[in-house]
């Protein structure tokens, strides 16, 4: 565009020159203006990324080079195959749990008289707006085996004490629950939002022609807010994905190292062992992961502008 | 079974449509309300809980014989012990420093930002604005060790200035990003006025978008609040002695001490963190769930 205006300027006459003069101070102010955004960008966050994957890279000492010998350690320990293991594991049943509890309690919001929907919607955002690490440090006091007040409450029905954080799969499903109490508000926000722009028409129109409620929901709703759960849902894989505050707080890898997941065992590598380009190389796994993910993301929402121009 | 009371009573095929239709209704609205209250109930019960411990004396913990769920003699020595702790004092002002300081300097560079990227479209603006939004995509979990590399060559390590020199990672691509977003709905003819008044590009910003636009700054405030309050990752790798901690660290990494621990102080501790951002939500819930989905509705 820069180029174009001063190409076109010299064939106009003298207001000409001063609105080139203007042009060339817009984009200088605008520059000017995004400058401190271009040194966040770049500075901390460009070029750490690019920088860890340099880390990664070195020995332990960071004194030599040796390529890809950081990742094939990795990947040839028992632990870290399990840190795949269990960070696949915990994001994928963490989200779809979350995706499904949040779209359940969003229609069920839907569902009540406009009046009463503000009172509920504000008591059941609160475990998102506690912070994750404060609020995972109540479940853990409450996984705690000998004064577990969930175990009290099973033994009213008569359920035998669960181990909650003492076994590694009960540790895993503890772990989730936490990330799933903390997460499902947010789903249940986006949704909702989404639901109240489905027009009421549709519905109406769908009503006439006869459809069920199931009906309704397969070929109206979902239809309508496809883009927001993609979007969502890619985001929350993300998020959760790069979890760190629930693992460290609750398991701390625990038992046996067989609940980490990246970024707990990227901190315990790395910052705690000391072993630095080990550490960034454990986080590191996580880029292609979110590198398709944030692609897919980019791709629904170019998609969604494009419907809505 | 509802159904078939309603045709009873309407016999004619036609009533006994719009009957079962409100019968489902109905149906529809006790569910409904079934699935929050249980739903609100599961919700707010580890909060509950944290409270009702955290009013609870050492030995009515140590106690197994009762009910967890309720307190026999609730007391406030858990909160008096905290507030009368420097060390908990200290964690707080951090806290309040840090977060205040990222949140000034969030809001300056996204608002400007957002102006630049919207209104002022020069070589390059859109593919900042991908940039931005593929950067609040980057998570704080990759980037704690390079950065914690950069941080320590500038001799931040341990100090809440490091803390503040990252938080801005977290909170600013997503503040320009919901502000572009707040900007690009304001309507053009506004800023043609503007200028035909003779209006700068400055005087424009600060006379008719910050003022136009605030709900969404208002919104964007909250986010970078509640981000950097809750902030742990950077924190927890960054911050190794007490009187440089947070909140959020200070309450995981310095209550829990020894063998023994002191749960009631702990969940007390850990309310006390979480308080700010509860407060704020209570007070602007609709700029907060305004800031919530603006990102995903604006995009």
């Amino acid at each position: 565009m820069a180029d174009g205006s001063t190409l076109a300027m010299p064939a106009a006459s003298a207001p000409a020159g001063s609105l080139q003069r203007f042009a060339r101070r817009r984009s200088t102010i605008a520059f000017l203006m995004t400058l401190p955004l271009i040194l966040v960008i770049f500075g901390l966050v460009a070029w750490p990324a690019g920088y860890a994957m340099y880390l990664a890279t070195l020995n332990r000492r960071m004194t030599e080079f040796i390529g890809l010998g950081n990742f094939e350690i990795l990947l040839d320990s028992e632990t870290f195959r399990m840190v795949i293991f269990q960070s696949v594991f915990f994001a994928v049943t963490a989200v779809i749990l979350k995706a499904l509890i949040g779209f359940w309690l969003a229609h069920m919001l839907h569902h009540i008289p406009t009046k009463g929907q503000r009172k509920w919607r504000g008591m059941l955002l609160v475990p998102w707006v506690i912070p994750p690490a404060l609020s995972t440090l109540g479940w853990w006091w409450m996984y705690e085996p000998s004064y577990s007040s969930l175990n009290w409450l099973l033994a009213i029905f008569a359920v035998p004490p669960v181990p909650w954080l003492g076994e590694p799969w009960w540790a895993r499903i503890s772990v989730i629950i936490v990330n799933v109490w903390y997460g499902a508000p947010f789903f249940m926000i986006m949704y909702l939002a989404a639901l109240k722009s489905v027009p009421e028409q549709l519905y109406e129109a769908a009503a006439i022609d006869g459809a069920t409620s199931w009906q309704r929901l397969r070929y109206v709703t979902l239809p309508m807010m496809r883009n927001i759960i993609s979007i969502t849902v890619l985001f929350s894989l993300i998020v959760t994905f790069a979890n760190y505050d629930i693992v460290r707080v609750l398991t701390n890898g625990g038992p046996r190292d067989l609940t980490h997941v990246f970024a707990s065992y990227a901190f315990q590598v790395g910052i705690l062992a000391g072993n630095i380009p080990r550490g960034a190389a454990v986080s590191l796994f996580m880029f292609p992961i979110l590198a398709v993910i944030a692609f897919f993301v980019l791709r629904g929402i170019n998609k969604r502008n494009r419907e809505e121009a | 079974m509802s159904t078939t009371t309603a045709a009873a009573a309407h016999p004619r095929g036609i009533f006994h449509k719009a009957g079962s239709l409100r019968a489902e209704r109905r149906w529809a609205l006790v569910t409904a309300y079934i699935s929050l209250v249980i739903a609100a109930i599961i919700m707010l019960a580890p909060p509950v809980y944290m409270f009702l411990t955290s009013i609870k004396t050492s030995a009515e913990i140590a106690d197994l014989s009762g009910n967890p769920w309720w307190v026999r003699d609730p007391t406030l020595e858990n909160y008096t012990a905290l507030i009368f702790n420097p060390m908990f004092r200290g964690f707080f002002w951090n806290s309040v420093k840090v977060t205040l300081l990222v949140v000034a300097l969030t809001m300056a560079i996204s608002i400007l930002a957002a102006f630049a990227l919207g209104r002022m479209r020069f070589w390059g603006s859109q593919w900042l604005a991908t940039g931005v939004f593929l950067t609040y995509l980057v998570p704080d979990t990759l980037l704690f060790i390079p950065l914690y590399q950069i941080v320590g060559g500038l001799g931040l390590l341990d100090s809440t200035w490091g803390l503040v020199l990252v938080y801005p990672t977290l909170t600013v691509p997503f503040c320009t990003w919901i502000m572009i977003g707040y900007f690009a709905s304001i309507p053009k003819e506004l800023d043609e006025a503007a200028l035909i008044d003779g209006a700068n590009w400055m005087q424009m910003l600060t006379r008719i978008f910050i003022p136009v636009a605030l709900p969404g700054i208002i919104a964007a405030t909250i986010f970078a609040f509640t981000v950097s309050w809750a902030a742990f990752v950077y924190p927890t790798a960054f911050i190794t002695s007490p009187a440089e901690m947070p909140m959020t660290i200070g309450v995981v990494s310095q209550l829990i001490r020894g063998d023994t621990f002191a749960w009631g102080q702990l969940m007390a501790g850990a309310l006390l963190a979480a308080l700010p951002p509860v407060i704020v939500y209570a007070f602007l819930m609709d700029y907060y769930i305004a800031g919530l989905t603006a990102g995903a509705t604006k995009g």
